[in-house]
């Protein structure tokens, strides 16, 4: 009873949600929404204990493929947003061959090696990539309209509202992942490699499963994103925006599945509400840089390490979680 | 086409001298402090503007500005150890996070200070030495060759011939062993990092009148000196100065025969095959992994 009382106010609540907002606050909320499903999908990757800093590389993989498929191809939007994120995993399989012969801080710089490539690649390559300028002029999503609302996807709430439909099925679909038993495996390759290898279970391949689901939503989430803005060039998906995901997923902390979209939230509004309402748009990168320097200094666990201190004085602490961390 | 040959090899001498004293100060912050430190292509950026702000605005010396610009470059190293890499010693992606954040403190107070357009700085020599008619290399890159080897060749003195030296080694192959001998690892971490943020300054200040100077040239720098590093193997000095010049001569020769962004790919990808078939790095020890 109560869980639903949770559900339908937090539904009233996000639906309400752009109505008390500017026009421009509802544009930044429909890039806020594509850019949780970018950050959870990260961080089912970091799960299996590797940090990659190609993750928005991949996530332009399925902006371009998706703007290609419907320019070139003529596929239905809704299709080809679906079939760019299938894409973008693919991809992601066949990076893993090179890449996970790596761990760590080499995994680390060879996914950036590896990203840069594909984006050096979409930057030389005028056809079919359209070169520095990119592609523009995709297809939007087309106006549909199921009954009690009208889809108008001109208007960023409509966007927001079709974004959020998917996205939180996509959590949802992440969520379940994680809770499965090949979610656990994840989290036993991170910690256990040795025992979890030693038990019969395949690292590799495990982990390049890892890479492919994170990849696939990632895809997903750039293929919403080329949609709603109508262009993709290669500076995009530069090492800046991987940046952004990097410090979203830190700053938020990664033990927990709401850890990563918190830190997204949070940093987002700060930097584009707070900070811009302030007028302090020369500065906004230094208080950026300095919020992320104090965060890692003094909150090193992440902001979910609040919520749960918050949440663990409520209900008794059980001792077992906290032999877990 | 001989003539074009020799000039290209001397422009990629120039591109040598300047990546190899980045590599070399971000390979010696890494091999004793263990941090990678993404802020070090803003280093060299700071040496660039301390350039601009002391020899274009205020009519400093070059060379006085040169020397200002190092030292204060060092001392911004000192800063970030002290304030950052220190405290984080135990935390592993903390150093990279506090890096980062540090990159954008950096690029933005460039932007506030000097706004985002290049900076036009007049050039301190016209001359250049001729080899042929064709063939010559401008004295300012002249500069840059002469400080690398100056510089380098004194970090090596320094390394193998005193005890400060020897104790920086000691603290990077095995800190708590070095530590038992009495050796101060906060003394060694503070040397590491005025060493290495130095020589990024200096290559920053003395390469700022021949490139364009702007508050986002430091990505460039960054990301060739971290295919240098992996090339040459992470905590090698040998093996980043001579992946430095391997990699200057690949990417100076594809870029003047073919184009620059093929020049990168090219560069990436020998990264990624030294990184598949040698994870260590061509010059790296097998254990510092």
């Amino acid at each position: 009873m109560r869980n639903l009382l949770i559900f339908v106010l937090g539904s009233v609540a996000l639906i309400a949600l752009p109505y008390g907002l500017s026009f421009s606050q509802q544009e930044i909320l429909v890039f806020l929404v594509i850019n949780i499903l970018l950050v959870t999908s990260y961080r089912l990757m970091t799960l299996t204990g590797e940090w990659s800093l190609g993750h928005v590389v991949i996530m332009g993989v399925g902006a371009y493929a998706s703007a290609l498929y419907t320019k070139e191809l003529g596929i239905y939007v809704p299709v080809s947003m679906i079939l760019g994120g299938v894409t973008a995993a693919l991809l992601a399989v066949l990076l893993s061959f090179p890449l996970f012969r790596m761990k760590g801080f080499y995994f680390l710089i060879g996914s950036f090696a590896a990203g840069e490539i594909i984006r050096l690649i979409w930057k030389r390559f005028r056809e079919p990539f359209g070169g520095v300028r990119g592609i523009s002029g995709i297809d939007p999503m087309p106006d549909f309209s199921i009954g009690i609302y009208q889809f108008d996807f001109f208007e960023p709430v409509s966007y927001y509202y079709f974004a959020g439909v998917i996205v939180i099925a996509s959590l949802w679909v992440l969520w379940r992942i994680e809770k499965s038993p090949v979610g656990l495996t994840f989290h036993a390759v991170h910690w256990q490699d040795k025992l979890a290898q030693a038990s019969g279970v395949n690292l590799r391949a495990y982990r390049t499963l890892a890479f492919a689901i994170a990849s696939g939503f990632a895809g997903l989430a750039g293929a919403l994103q080329a949609h709603y803005v109508g262009t993709v060039n290669p500076n995009s998906f530069d090492i800046e925006v991987m940046v952004f995901v990097l410090t979203w997923a830190i700053v938020g902390g990664t033990a927990t599945f709401y850890g990563p979209i918190l830190g997204c939230i949070v940093l987002t509004v700060l930097n584009e509400i707070v900070l811009r309402e302030m007028g302090l748009e020369q500065a906004r990168p230094l208080i950026y840089g300095a919020i992320m320097i104090l965060s890692i200094l003094f909150l090193p666990d992440g902001l979910e390490s609040l919520v749960q201190k918050v949440t663990r004085r409520r209900s008794a602490p059980k001792p077992e979680e906290k032999a877990a961390t | 086409m001989v003539e074009l040959l020799a000039q290209t090899g001397l422009n990629a001498v120039y591109a040598a001298s300047y990546i190899s004293l980045v590599a070399v100060g971000l390979v010696l912050i890494f091999g004793v402090m263990g941090v990678v430190n993404f802020a070090h292509g803003e280093l060299f950026m700071a040496g660039a503007y301390a350039v601009v702000a002391l020899y274009a605005d205020m009519h400093v010396p070059f060379f006085v500005a040169v020397a200002i610009g190092m030292a204060f470059v060092g001392l911004l190293g000192l800063l970030m150890e002290w304030a950052l890499f220190r405290p984080l010693k135990d935390n592993p992606l903390g150093g990279l996070v506090a890096s980062i954040g540090f990159l954008m403190i950096l690029q933005s107070l460039a932007v506030m200070g000097f706004g985002v357009r290049m900076e036009h700085i007049p050039p301190v020599t016209q001359e250049v030495v001729r080899f042929t008619d064709k063939v010559g290399l401008p004295v300012a890159r002249l500069y840059v060759i002469v400080a690398a080897v100056v510089f380098l060749t004194a970090l090596w003195y320094f390394l193998k011939r005193t005890r400060f030296g020897w104790a920086l080694r000691a603290s990077a192959q095995d800190p708590e062993a070095a530590a038992l001998q009495g050796i101060s690892i906060t003394q060694t971490a503070r040397i590491a990092m005025f060493i290495g943020a130095a020589l990024a300054g200096v290559a920053g200040a003395l390469t700022a009148p021949l490139v364009s100077v702007n508050p986002h040239m430091g990505h460039s720098v960054i990301v060739t000196a971290f295919i240098v590093i992996i090339v040459g193997g992470v905590g090698s000095l040998e093996g980043a100065i001579l992946a430095s010049v391997a990699y200057a001569f690949v990417h100076t020769f594809v870029t003047t025969f073919w184009d620059g962004v093929l020049a990168d790919i090219v560069g990436l990808s020998l990264m990624l095959i030294v990184l598949i078939v040698k994870p260590t790095g061509l010059f790296g020890s097998a254990d510092r992994a």
